[in-house]
């Protein structure tokens, strides 16, 4: 491990890189990279220099790993099915799956079969990914160490490339649904005619670059807010895990172990807040009240 | 904090789970739980109608004792009627005979008494002319007072 504290802390947060470097790159290892290629990155500068061009094998590993592992139990679930008593594994699957039911029947009036299980992949996915908060920090992180792989970032969701792919993916969702429900007419109407507007049609004309300010604002601010929400709070409970982390081996439990058990409600809460905001955003788009 | 091409990777991801949960986890599920509470819907709606069904045999079966009770009460009734007749008729028989025998005896006493009386008479007919010898010291011609005495046996 590294030696110092910051050292540490930095290491940790460190994904595992694997992107394009240009040519004439110099590598930290004091190699120049001859020919642009794509490579592992061997140093948090390298892989800020990668730019767009690189993904984030730890992050996105562990949460399609996870993503499966989901699907493969839900699955299996779903195969078994039975109208009769139900055993214990469908028992469990059914409270989910009743669970995101009613919450999408509490908010969401219309018609569509695309937003309960939506909803319930991404609830039990965003959870399951937040849920590898609570393995020990160093824990994962020291076994691919031994593998020979520098860095491993084992929570998805504090890569906020991750959040923010899965809040754009609803965004477009959004977009999608508001232009297949109102039309184009009716979402550009909904984008410029409110909140301000008159009866006067020159003073309507001037309210439009105002409401579509405040309008663009606030539908840019749901991806946006989603994304960072998620991210953030599992951020800083990793943080804080870390930091716990520095501390003497006798002294740690004190904190790790009081804090874990808030993270349980942290990850579940956020797990839902997402599950619940997308529900949300989705029937806004299906309602046509304006 | 790099903004890279996971974000799209991410997204693609999240897309196939979607879908794959759409078409295979949910339906399944969702069929199940309807189907169970369609069953158990029935099932209570069953039990409804089994108890209903029960309310309306006991109240039938409630009707037919009633009924077997009133026509239990009707027959031993007729039969009480029946018997008090037949007691009266054989009453009435056993008067009529009693009569009759009593009748019957009475025309055989009757009969006795002519037939004593008849007796009696001829012979005190035959004492009288016995006696009558003995005053006379003769015989008396019984067909000569024939006449005489039959006279005087129809006194007698």
């Amino acid at each position: 491990m590294a030696g110092s504290a910051s050292e540490y802390i930095q290491h940790h947060l460190q994904n595992l890189t694997y992107g394009k470097l240009p040519a004439g790159y110099e590598r930290a290892d004091g190699t120049v990279v001859e020919q642009a290629g794509w490579t592992l990155a061997q140093s948090a500068t390298e892989a800020s220099d990668m730019g767009f061009m690189a993904l984030h094998i730890d992050s996105l590993g562990w949460s399609v790993a996870l993503g499966v592992l989901f699907l493969f139990f839900f699955r299996m679930a779903a195969k078994r099915a039975t109208s009769g008593q139900p055993g214990g594994l469908q028992n469990f699957v059914e409270v989910m799956v009743e669970f995101v039911d009613q919450s999408v029947k509490e908010t969401f009036h219309g018609k569509n079969k695309v937003i309960a299980p939506l909803a319930l992949t991404i609830f039990c996915w965003v959870f399951l990914m937040n849920l590898m908060d609570l393995v020990p920090v160093d824990f994962l992180p020291q076994i691919f160490h031994l593998m020979g792989l520098e860095y491993m970032k084992v929570v998805p969701t504090t890569d906020v490339n991750i959040t923010l792919g899965m809040s754009l993916s609803v965004f477009f969702l959004i977009i999608y649904y508001s232009l297949k429900v109102k039309g184009v007419g009716g979402f550009l109407g909904e984008l410029t005619l409110h909140p301000f507007s008159s009866d006067n049609l020159i003073l309507k004309i001037l309210l439009v670059p105002v409401n579509l300010l405040l309008e663009g604002v606030s539908l840019i601010a749901k991806p946006i807010s989603l994304a960072l929400r998620l991210f953030g709070n599992l951020y800083a409970g990793e943080l804080i895990f870390i930091l716990i982390a520095l501390l003497p081996l006798w002294a740690q439990w004190t904190l790790s172990v009081p804090w874990a058990i808030f993270h349980i409600l942290v990850i579940t809460l956020q797990a839902f807040i997402f599950m619940m905001l997308t529900i949300v955003y989705l029937s806004m788009a299906h309602e046509d009240s304006h | 904090m790099n903004i890279n091409l996971t974000m799209i990777g991410q997204a693609i991801a999240f897309f196939i789970f979607v879908v794959f949960c759409m078409k295979y986890v949910w339906p399944p599920i969702m069929a199940a739980l309807q189907e169970r509470q369609k069953k158990i819907a029935d099932g209570l709606a069953a039990s409804d109608r089994a108890a209903r069904d029960l309310e309306l045999a006991q109240e039938k079966s409630a009707q037919e004792l009633r009924e077997a009770k009133q026509q239990a009460a009707g027959l031993i009734e007729q039969a009480n009627k029946r018997a008090a007749a037949i007691v009266e008729a054989s009453k009435d028989d056993a008067r009529k005979e009693g009569e009759k025998l009593i009748e019957q005896a009475k025309a055989e006493i009757e009969q006795e008494r002519n037939q004593a009386r008849d007796a009696l008479r001829a012979e005190i007919a035959a004492i009288a002319v016995a006696g009558a010898e003995k005053i006379l010291e003769t015989s008396v011609d019984a067909s000569k007072h024939n006449e005489m005495l039959e006279k005087l046996a129809a006194e007698l």
